[in-house]
């Protein structure tokens, strides 16, 4: 075996180097130029200036609404999203396989595609849309709803598709067992069940939000662009890149870069500790 | 380093191998029966899924073909066939295939040297390679004009060389290429690791070289997960739509792809344009994502 590597590594070098070289230089200019330069961006004013921004109250509640609504969409895909996962993986009914081909339908649609989808629905001069409106007095499209369920359609599969293995490879004598020491079905699902989704369920969870706070295509169609009501962040900052204010541009990215990465962090974290289990 | 959240999984594995055999003596019912059945739950919880599924995603596609189709076919036909749309389409089609030309080469040398190399700082670069997947496609195209826009640090440098980027095209598959990063590299990375080093040491021993190795011996391992990722790619190339809407400027005509377009039409009134062109857009990505998910399937 030592002989082999031995005789293998040289044999290699030269062409490794290459593909290594490519990579990095790769990931360089397509990931970390870009990251650097838009962190150098907003460090040039120091963090005064972003909390300057922030303080506005336009941004302010465009970071607000982001937030909201993305955690409403997240709690709401944690309890479906279980149990979607939990009918497709226990239950035998016709058109299952349907079901479960719909569960990644919306990871192929393009964003905007979902907020056009929404707006023939529930658009103010929609049949639907009018008559909800009318006789419910709620207002879905350019309004806070109609963000939640644009989120709801573009991070369905993400709770799902995180929950459902785990949920397949969970042994099930372990709930017949609890089930014959006479735990109720409550019992079973509180305490063998849930525990071992939580950490799927979390990471989906957080997933979705993390897409969530940065969704532009489906939201800026859905909402509309109204300051201070329906206005998210990442619309926020298409709209002062347009009026070329470089300053609170910058600001909301960096803020919103560093959820994100804060995110994918914790997500990273959790997995790995759940991998080393 | 688990992809599969966002990466869908597989329409068949999860189902395949559903129900562990022990819990087969539960439904033949000749066994006591630890965990009783209660039907009215179980087509309570279809129920549910089934009603939450309807309203969350079948009836605004079935409200968008309506829409498209609200005065028969010739509209949509006169609304795909203009020119300003069709040359949209192809703008569209050149970005995502220059893209997925570019991920399949850098992408599987990113995924190679993610796995088989270990050096400082791999931890920290894999946390990044999930980044453009969190990161707001607006902030994505807000980081290029930032670059190669007016006052851009680049720009001297792209000015130099006459190669315009901000509001022109290599802008746009810039945009494209950092929004599509991951699925590539995620996709790969998985199949890599399971494959192992030893049938490419056995082809090193025998004196194969890297390239002949990687061709023979590595690639056709990862064929499946190569058409996978570059599927996904090509997919949410097509789609894109905040980057490049910020990049590009949206010039009808120059720099205008589908989904900019769409986009216009909606501010423009054009309804059955707007409706038709999601639609046309919506079914390719759709048609892409099941097929390949299917192949992945039957693969499983």
């Amino acid at each position: 075996m030592t002989q082999q590597a031995l005789r293998f590594k040289p044999a290699r070098a030269g062409s490794d180097w290459g593909v290594r070289a490519a990579a990095f230089t790769y990931l360089t200019v397509m990931l970390i130029l870009p990251l650097a330069i838009i962190v150098q961006d907003g460090l040039r004013g120091g963090i005064g200036s972003i909390v300057q921004v922030l303080a506005q109250p336009v941004a302010w509640n465009a970071l607000l609404l982001s937030l909201w609504t993305a955690a409403v969409m997240a709690a709401i895909n944690a309890v479906m999203g279980t149990l979607t996962a939990f009918v497709l993986v226990r239950y035998q009914f016709p058109g299952k396989a349907l079901l479960n081909a719909l569960v990644d339908l919306p990871f192929a649609i393009p964003t905007l595609v979902t907020g056009v989808m929404l707006v023939v629905l529930y658009g103010p001069q929609r049949a639907l849309g009018a008559w909800l409106n009318q006789n419910l007095g709620i207002k879905i499209i350019f309004a806070p709803p109609g963000i939640i369920l644009a989120l709801l359609f573009i991070t369905f599969p993400f709770v799902t598709r995180a929950v459902q293995p785990v949920l397949a490879a969970l042994d099930r004598d372990q709930e017949e067992a609890a089930a014959t020491m006479g735990a109720s079905r409550l019992m079973i699902l509180r305490r063998v069940v849930l525990p071992a989704l939580a950490m799927p369920l979390a990471t989906g969870a957080l997933l979705s939000f993390a897409r969530a706070i940065g969704e532009f295509g489906a939201i800026v169609i859905v909402a509309g662009n109204i300051p201070l009501r329906t206005q998210t962040a990442a619309v926020f900052v298409y709209g002062e890149i347009e009026s070329a204010n470089q300053r609170a541009a910058t600001a909301m990215s960096v803020v919103m870069l560093l959820i994100a990465f804060s995110l994918v962090v914790l997500v990273d974290y959790l997995q790995r500790g759940r991998n080393d289990a | 380093m688990t992809p599969e959240i966002y990466l869908a999984e597989p329409l068949t594995a999860p189902t395949a191998n559903r129900r562990p055999p022990s819990s087969a003596p539960a439904a033949t019912g000749h066994q006591p029966s630890a965990v009783r059945r209660r039907p009215w739950g179980k087509w309570l919880a279809i129920g549910a899924v089934v009603a939450y599924v309807a309203v969350l995603i079948i009836a605004p596609l079935g409200a968008l073909v309506a829409g498209a189709f609200a005065r028969g076919i010739p509209p949509i036909i006169v609304a795909l066939t203009d020119t300003d749309v069709l040359s949209a389409f192809w703008r569209t089609l050149l970005i995502s295939v220059i893209v997925v030309l570019v991920h399949g080469v850098f992408g599987t040398a990113v995924a190679w040297v993610m796995v088989r190399h270990r050096f400082r700082g791999r931890a920290l670069l894999n946390g990044l390679i999930d980044l453009p997947f969190a990161v707001s496609p607006v902030v994505a195209g807000y980081m290029l004009i930032l670059l190669f826009g007016r006052d851009g640090v680049l720009a001297p440098l792209t000015e130099a060389l006459g190669i315009p980027v901000a509001f022109a095209l290599p802008g746009m598959i810039l945009a494209t290429l950092f929004v599509t990063m991951p699925f590539m590299v995620r996709e790969l990375m998985p199949v890599l690791h399971a494959f192992g080093i030893e049938q490419e040491q056995a082809a090193a021993t025998i004196g194969a070289s890297g390239w002949q190795t990687f061709r023979y011996v590595t690639f056709p391992a990862l064929r499946h997960g190569f058409i996978y990722g570059i599927t996904l790619t090509f997919a949410r190339a097509l789609g894109e739509f905040g980057a490049i809407l910020v990049i590009s400027g949206g010039i009808q005509g120059r720099t205008e792809t589908t989904t900019l377009y769409i986009f216009r039409a909606l501010d423009d009134r054009q309804y059955i344009g707007a409706y038709s062109a999601a639609l046309v857009l919506g079914l390719i990505s759709l048609i892409l994502v099941l097929g390949a998910d299917r192949m992945r399937g039957r693969e499983h």
